[in-house]
């Protein structure tokens, strides 16, 4: 009885808030409702057929591609970069990494004010100082630029948490194998490409891996307070899709849907990152 | 202060019998060791009277209650584990009063009995240490402590001594055995250490796989090893074992295995040597030495002999040769018959 | 890495120099948000805004904390911390509980829980937001605490890491205990909790910033602007159509709103850095 009276809280909230809304997701996806709400018609696979079909959710999936390969590659070179330099450091790469990691605990919705004030149409200081040398910068009706923002503001909160993994896996590599590789005469950067970067790999793989997780589920408040999913769609990622869809349309079937697409994703995701930590473990 | 009877003690895990019906009588304030080989039972013996392994069958006594379904807590034991078990978060006085506080002695009376134990094992220092800012041993002494201060009937030790280096376990051991002396507590002791089992019990029990194979004083385990496997387990270096045709002029049973101690056995002539091989190898060890033969029928013989003695060079032909008394004589099964 | 083979010579000040411009990169934005905090609406709507604080801090922080846009900044702070605390201490209470009861318990059908519990593992709230914005409203929780709180407690990382914490704490300690005469709860309140201490803070400090930073389902769940977040209720802040937002404003709250994390991981660095990575194990 005991360890059941243990488990209960976990068990109870998980159900509720968990499993049973899953299987909430599933079921509805499986169903249209009438304009009206009152009934809906069982339509098997449809909403999805319909929603494959559709070209907007495919762009959102190329969006969301997209947004996350940059994202990862933004953030990821720049805190390599920053943690390869720290570690350079004999004496002062923790004043760095104390200077460097507080970012991380901005929300992401925060940091997409942020961005935005820097690059306000109106007032922003950076859009100034480009219409000054003849830019016209305009993310409400430039998509590419709307997404050049985005990633900037997604990448720059995330860029303390690569940095600290990756500083925390260069401080592992051993000495001696880095300096028998100088006394191979290797010069710096050679070191880097041939021994240091090699021996961080199983790190750096994490961090795709968990970085694409944020890109996908993580940044909603980033896009939601900057571009709202536009212009055009251009940054509707899926996770803002199904929100747009379920709240914004009232198109609960096919925001279902997406979620039980979304949760496949993640689901894949999750197996990659465990057949990760499993390797890990044979190390 | 109470005995222990072990009633065909058996235990299984699944359909697997690890502990083939076990039976002792242990007397009030004996000191009783468990030896054997990894895997042979002896821990999970204790546990099963410690009472963190459920009894398969047959009885366990403590004093004059059956403990079979009693908690530990209820059994008046105390034990000593092999990695200490103390509570790191706790200084050393908590880690001692903790058993007290839970049975709810009064305050004043756990700080006497903890300054009390304290004392006797010099730990009055360290009480307010945590145990990760003591030595290997000061650790050993506040298990020990821990154990005493609840003043069992029964004191419980698994391997207690095996996480320490040689020398400090030569030290411990003596102060084991002074304290169990000095405090009467039937303790009973689990060791693969044939040393510690041989200078700490008053009676000792060979276990392997499971069984008893004998239960006696050290001195008579010695002398009169009942199976080849006690014979072989306890002595080091080890009894040697030959087929009977090995011996000249032995008459017995032809089945079974003959056995001689090495410091029973003496290098002699020709003519009075019973045992003959060539001399492979000798090892000094100053006070003794190790001459290592091979027989001819390829059985190895060990003789150990004073460190002043001549020994034979390699590829010497050697002869060897032993009092008649101290021949054991073992029966196609392994027990013994003389 | 290559300390020792390098020793000081131009790439040690370029070191440096890379250095601080990456620290000055990331601090700008906020620098900047906190200058806006400082100045006029006048002086903003007037580009370029000024690079240097001004002296309207008081002003404008007493502005949105007493008043706000839709609801005072103080209310907003207070739901973030009651939120925030519940999710962080909620989860961490129901993980401890549970993990105990994985570990050191065998019962029927322990499996099937194990994996029941586990599979809530790496799924967000976002993936299944509206059948829970659903079940959250049948249960009457919308605009409360409970309703913030409960679905995001919903999951397994902070029980896996506890559980993996247990399974590395000696049986013989358990064993110890019981021989001592504690029974399971004891042992879990006595020996079991105080040796978490440092993994239940760490743990701490990234559920309160989790629960701090949450922002979507706030945003669904609380309607009426007496129970936002201050996460959130930035967002809020800005004007729909044509008016100008009221930047000294929305900057002072979003300079409140960075603040508590903030000082969370500076101040407890070394537990922050602890929990980012045990969690990820």
């Amino acid at each position: 009885m005991l360890p059941l009276l243990l488990l209960a809280p976990q068990l109870l909230v998980s159900v509720v808030f968990f499993f049973w809304p899953a299987w909430q997701a599933v079921h509805q996806s499986l169903y249209i409702p009438d304009p009206f709400g009152l009934k809906s018609q069982f339509v098997w696979l449809g909403n999805f057929e319909f929603l494959l079909g559709d070209q907007y959710y495919r762009s959102s999936f190329w969006t969301t591609a997209v947004f996350s390969v940059l994202v990862t590659a933004v953030s990821m070179s720049f805190a390599l970069w920053l943690a390869v330099m720290a570690d350079r450091l004999i004496k002062g790469s923790t004043t760095y990494r104390t200077l460097l990691i507080w970012p991380y605990a901005v929300a992401p919705a925060v940091a997409g004010v942020l961005w935005l004030f820097l690059f306000n149409t109106r007032v922003g200081l950076v859009s100034w100082y480009l219409a000054q040398v003849g830019y016209e910068w305009n993310h409400v009706l430039n998509p590419n630029e709307a997404m050049g923002l985005v990633v900037l503001a997604s990448s720059w909160g995330r860029i303390s948490y690569n940095f600290l993994f990756f500083l925390a896996g260069l401080q592992a590599i051993p000495k001696s194998v880095v300096e028998a590789a100088a006394i191979d005469g290797a010069h710096f950067w050679k070191r880097f490409w041939t021994i240091v970067f090699p021996l961080l790999s199983p790190i750096t793989f994490f961090l795709l891996v968990v970085n694409v997780v944020y890109a996908f589920f993580e940044t909603f408040g980033v896009i939601h307070t900057i571009t709202s999913g536009g212009p055009q769609q251009a940054t509707t990622i899926l996770v803002y899709k199904v929100y747009a869809d379920g709240f914004v349309g009232q198109d609960l079937g096919s925001s279902a849907a997406q979620s039980v697409i979304l949760l496949i994703v993640v689901g894949i995701l999750t197996v990659v990152q465990f057949r990760y930590i499993e390797r890990r473990v044979h190390y | 202060m109470a005995g222990i009877t072990l009633d065909s003690v058996r235990k299984s895990f699944g359909k697997n019998e690890v502990i083939h019906g076990i039976d002792i009588d242990i007397r009030d304030g004996e000191f009783i060791v468990i030896v054997g080989p990894s895997g042979c039972g002896k821990s999970t013996l204790l546990r099963m009277v410690a009472g963190l392994e459920t009894v398969t069958s047959g009885d366990i006594t403590i004093g004059d209650r059956r403990v079979n379904d009693l908690e530990p807590m209820d059994r008046d034991i105390a034990m000593v584990f092999q990695n200490y078990a103390l509570y790191p978060h706790m200084s050393v006085f908590q880690n001692m009063a903790y058993g007290l506080k839970i049975a709810g002695t009064p305050k004043v009376e756990i700080e006497r009995r903890v300054a009390d134990t304290a004392k006797l094992l010099q730990l009055e220092d360290f009480l307010e240490r945590r145990p990760r800012q003591l030595s290997g041993g000061q650790r050993q002494r506040v298990a020990m402590g821990r154990a005493i201060v609840r003043q069992p009937s029964v004191f419980l030790f698994d391997e207690p001594l095996s996480n320490l280096d040689a020398k400090l376990r030569v030290q411990m051991r003596l102060e084991i055995k002074a304290l169990q002396q000095k405090l009467g507590v039937t303790s009973l002791y689990v060791t693969h250490d044939q040393v510690e089992a041989m200078t700490l019990a008053e009676r000792m029990i060979v276990m392997n796989d499971g069984v008893a194979e004998q239960i006696g004083e050290p001195r008579d385990v010695y002398a009169k090893p009942a199976t080849n496997f006690v014979a072989g387990f306890i002595g080091s270096p080890p009894m040697n074992f030959f087929g009977p045709s090995a011996l000249k002029g032995y008459t017995g049973d032809s089945g079974g295995t003959l056995g001689v101690r090495p410091e029973h056995l003496t290098l002699c002539d020709e003519t009075r040597g019973r045992l003959s091989g060539v001399a492979k190898y000798t090892e000094v060890l100053g006070a003794e030495t190790l001459v290592h033969l091979v027989m001819n029928n390829g059985e190895s013989l060990t003789i150990r002999q004073d460190g002043d003695s001549p020994a034979p060079d390699p590829g010497d032909n050697c002869f060897a040769d032993f009092e008649s008394s101290n021949l054991n004589v073992f029966d196609s099964q392994g027990r013994r018959v003389t | 890495m290559s300390g020792m083979v390098e020793k000081r010579g131009q790439g040690y000040w370029l070191t440096h120099v890379t250095l601080i411009t990456g620290v000055l990169i990331i601090f700008f934005p906020i620098y900047l948000a906190f200058v806006a905090s400082t100045v006029t609406q006048p002086e903003i709507v007037k580009p370029p805004m000024p690079l240097l604080p001004g002296d309207h801090f008081l002003e404008n922080y007493r502005e949105a904390l007493v008043s706000g846009i839709n609801a005072p900044v103080w209310r907003m702070l207070l739901n973030s911390t009651l939120m925030a605390l519940g999710i962080a201490l909620g989860k961490i209470i129901i993980s401890l509980l549970s993990a105990f009861a994985i570990v050191y318990f065998r019962f029927p059908a322990k499996q099937f829980f194990f994996w029941l519990i586990f599979l809530t593992l790496m799924l967000p709230v976002e993936v299944r937001i509206v059948p829970t914005y659903e079940v959250v409203a049948n249960f009457g929780m919308l605009n409360s605490y409970s309703g913030l709180i409960l679905p995001l407690i919903a999951s397994a990382t902070a029980t896996f890491l506890f559980r993996q914490f247990f399974l590395t704490v000696p049986d013989e300690l358990a064993e110890a205990a019981r021989v001592d005469g504690a029974k399971s709860m004891r042992f879990f309140i006595d020996i079991l909790l105080p040796m978490s201490r440092t993994n239940i803070a760490a743990l701490f400090v990234i559920l309160f910033i989790y629960g701090w930073n949450q922002y979507l389902w706030p945003l669904l769940v609380t309607t009426d602007p007496q129970m936002n977040t201050i996460v959130m209720g930035i967002k809020q802040m800005f004007p729909s159509g044509d008016d100008i937002a009221n930047w000294p404003v929305i900057m002072a709250t979003a300079m409140l709103a960075m603040l508590p994390p903030i000082t969370v991981v500076l101040f407890m660095q070394k537990l922050f850095i602890k929990g980012l990575i045990e969690t990820e194990k």
